[in-house]
């Protein structure tokens, strides 16, 4: 139950080679009916609608006017488009890279030194403080915050003051210059408990001599860090890696509720920027656009991670046979 | 030696719990700042311990969402939801997993893509065709689209965990007489039910926490989420300070009673299929 999902579907796939005789009526083909015909309604010809529309242009009643790659060639031109990326990145900064570094420090310190000296209980509460903000809405987590990093009276800025510090509050959410920092401090606070769990779990099945062995070397414990750890859980590293990337990519409840978008666009993202065109701006073509390119990356991002960590667990199991 | 060795464990125990309270800090702050009146809240901010219980702000805040409603509306969706989805995925993994039928392959990528897809591409053409179905603004359009959604992942985590299901049992079952249909309900779901169990959970939470798709597809009062509720009301930034630390209030309690509830599924799940 412990090995990652892909390992499995591997295995499915090089069983594909297999030759089966073959009969004239599969019975289970009939188990994929309900499904097929499920996913055809609400995501192939979704999907398939999305794309034909993005190369159109239309305001979401009347006829769609076939305009071909227009939409595509705008977006390049487009500003807005560029920044809503380019916010991105900051996204997969705060969302994937960070949280993932942060993580595997902590799930190493926690595994090995609290598990070890104070009992797995007690990391098992320090685990589970971590991982809270996981099980949040995302909607809510942005509310908690936006009362937080409220100008006037919010708790950050009361903090602030309280310790001497009043010059340093800020607007923090309403500030051009600060908003993209301050929702990216929250997306770590809403993300970080993710790869922690994943980690310590892949910790679980570390060979524990290894660690004993580096010790009895006399490895301190960030070369144990380096040298073992880090290798041992490398392929959990790509799937954390992979998820979370991806995640920040989509990230968009959080940003509806914090800013919005704004303020004047600071803190604009893809998927923002998409449902505003679609449902405010109702430029229903130009918004397909946006979503296309958005799953473009994201598809080619996946392919990539799989690949990763197909090769990862590749290269461990050969090290273990 | 030993004795400083021991004494050098503590500051990564004590930087640890620190941090830690960094994560649980909002919670708490947002829990004792929605006990307090909103005049004792103007008159010493956010920072100072409460008076006294002061509940109207929560009472009148539920009131005025019908946030009794919501919940409903939340519980509903997400546990058709999480049942609709395990009953689909198991069938589609069962074809897939222990059926083993031609291609696959090719139909378990398929599910692995669409569980990657975002939802951004989906959701306009979801929204206009049910207008078209005269389902939209109703929680069963809703309930259908994240049935299949979460059915992608689920199929994806089960078919694996059925192709490694014992073949003896079921070819056993095969020379008893059993049907596909038999074997199905008597023997892989009953010896499944551990993971059915997890993705059950999971699904229901997740549903619960989804945002975009029920925004768009819910705008009447009487269908909309805790999260769409809630969401939209901040969106709005029409609630004053004590309204929005009552709104974040009720809204983290649901996840913290399914944290509490479902801590040892939802972590160990994590680590089953390295999930969302």
């Amino acid at each position: 139950m412990t090995v990652t999902v892909e390992r499995g579907g591997r295995v499915t796939g090089k069983r594909d080679g297999a030759v089966r005789p073959r009969r004239a009526r599969d019975p289970y083909v009939l188990f994929l009916l309900p499904g097929a015909l499920a996913f055809l309604t609400v995501v192939v010809v979704p999907f398939l609608m999305n794309t034909g529309v993005s190369l159109t242009d239309w305001q979401g009643v009347g006829r769609p006017e076939w305009t071909g790659a227009a939409n595509y060639r705008e977006l390049m031109g487009d500003a807005e488009f560029w920044e809503s990326f380019r916010h991105s990145l900051f996204m997969v900064v705060a969302m994937a890279a960070l949280p993932t570094a942060i993580g595997l420090v902590l799930a190493a310190a926690l595994f090995d030194h609290v598990g070890k000296h104070f009992g797995s209980r007690t990391a098992a509460v320090l685990r589970a403080c971590f991982y809270l903000p996981q099980v949040l809405p995302v909607a809510v987590a942005g509310i908690v915050w936006s009362w937080i990093l409220a100008p006037d009276d919010g708790s950050l800025n009361a903090l602030l003051q309280a310790v001497g510090l009043g010059s340093w509050r800020q607007d923090w959410l309403g500030d051009p210059d600060l908003a993209l920092w301050s929702v990216m401090g929250v997306m770590v606070w809403v993300q970080l408990g993710f790869p922690l769990v994943v980690f310590m779990a892949g910790l679980e099945r570390v060979d524990p001599q290894l660690y004993e062995a580096a010790e009895l070397d006399g490895a301190g414990w960030w070369r144990r860090f380096l040298h073992i750890t880090l290798p041992q859980i490398r392929p959990e590293t790509y799937v954390v890696l992979t998820w979370c990337t991806i995640a920040a990519l989509k990230v968009f409840g959080a940003v509806y509720v914090l800013t919005k978008g704004g303020p004047g666009g600071a803190t604009n993202v893809p998927s923002y920027f998409s449902f505003a065109t679609f449902f405010e701006k109702t430029q229903v073509g130009y918004g397909a656009a946006i979503c296309t390119v958005l799953t473009m990356i994201i598809l080619a991002l996946s392919l990539v991670g799989l690949r990763l960590q197909t090769r990862a667990e590749d290269a461990e199991e050969g090290l273990r046979t | 030696m030993k004795a400083v060795r021991a004494l050098r464990r503590y500051p990564v125990l004590a930087a640890l719990c620190l941090a830690a309270l960094f994560m649980i800090v909002p919670f708490l702050i947002v829990a004792v700042n929605a006990v307090k009146s909103p005049a004792e809240y103007s008159r010493d901010g956010p920072l100072s311990l409460p008076d006294g219980l002061y509940l109207d702000g929560l009472r009148d805040f539920w009131e005025r969402v019908d946030y009794s409603r919501k919940l409903l509306n939340s519980v509903l969706i997400s546990g058709s939801v999480a049942v609709g989805a395990v009953v689909l995925s198991v069938l589609n993994a069962y074809a897939i997993g222990i059926g083993r039928i031609r291609g696959r392959t090719w139909i378990l990528a398929f599910f692995v893509l669409a569980d990657m897809l975002p939802q951004e591409a989906l959701v306009y053409p979801v929204y206009y065709l049910s207008k078209q179905a005269g389902l939209y603004d109703t929680r069963l359009s809703v309930i259908i689209v994240f049935t299949v959604i979460q059915a992608a992942f689920g199929t994806y985590l089960l078919s694996s965990v059925l192709s490694r299901f014992p073949r003896e049992i079921i070819e056993a079952a095969r020379i008893d007489g059993a049907g596909t249909w038999q074997v199905l309900w008597r023997i892989v779901v009953p010896v499944s039910r551990p993971t059915l169990g997890v993705l059950l959970v999971f699904f229901f939470v997740w549903t619960w926490n989804e945002f975009l798709l029920p925004l768009v597809m819910l705008i009447s009062n009487d269908n909309q989420t805790v999260s769409v509720a809630l969401g939209v009301l901040q969106g709005q930034r029409l609630m004053d300070a004590t309204m929005t630390d009552a709104a974040a209030l009720l809204g983290v309690l649901p996840a913290l009673v399914f944290f509490l509830v479902f801590q040892r599924t939802l972590t160990r799940g994590i680590a089953v299929g390295a999930v969302k």
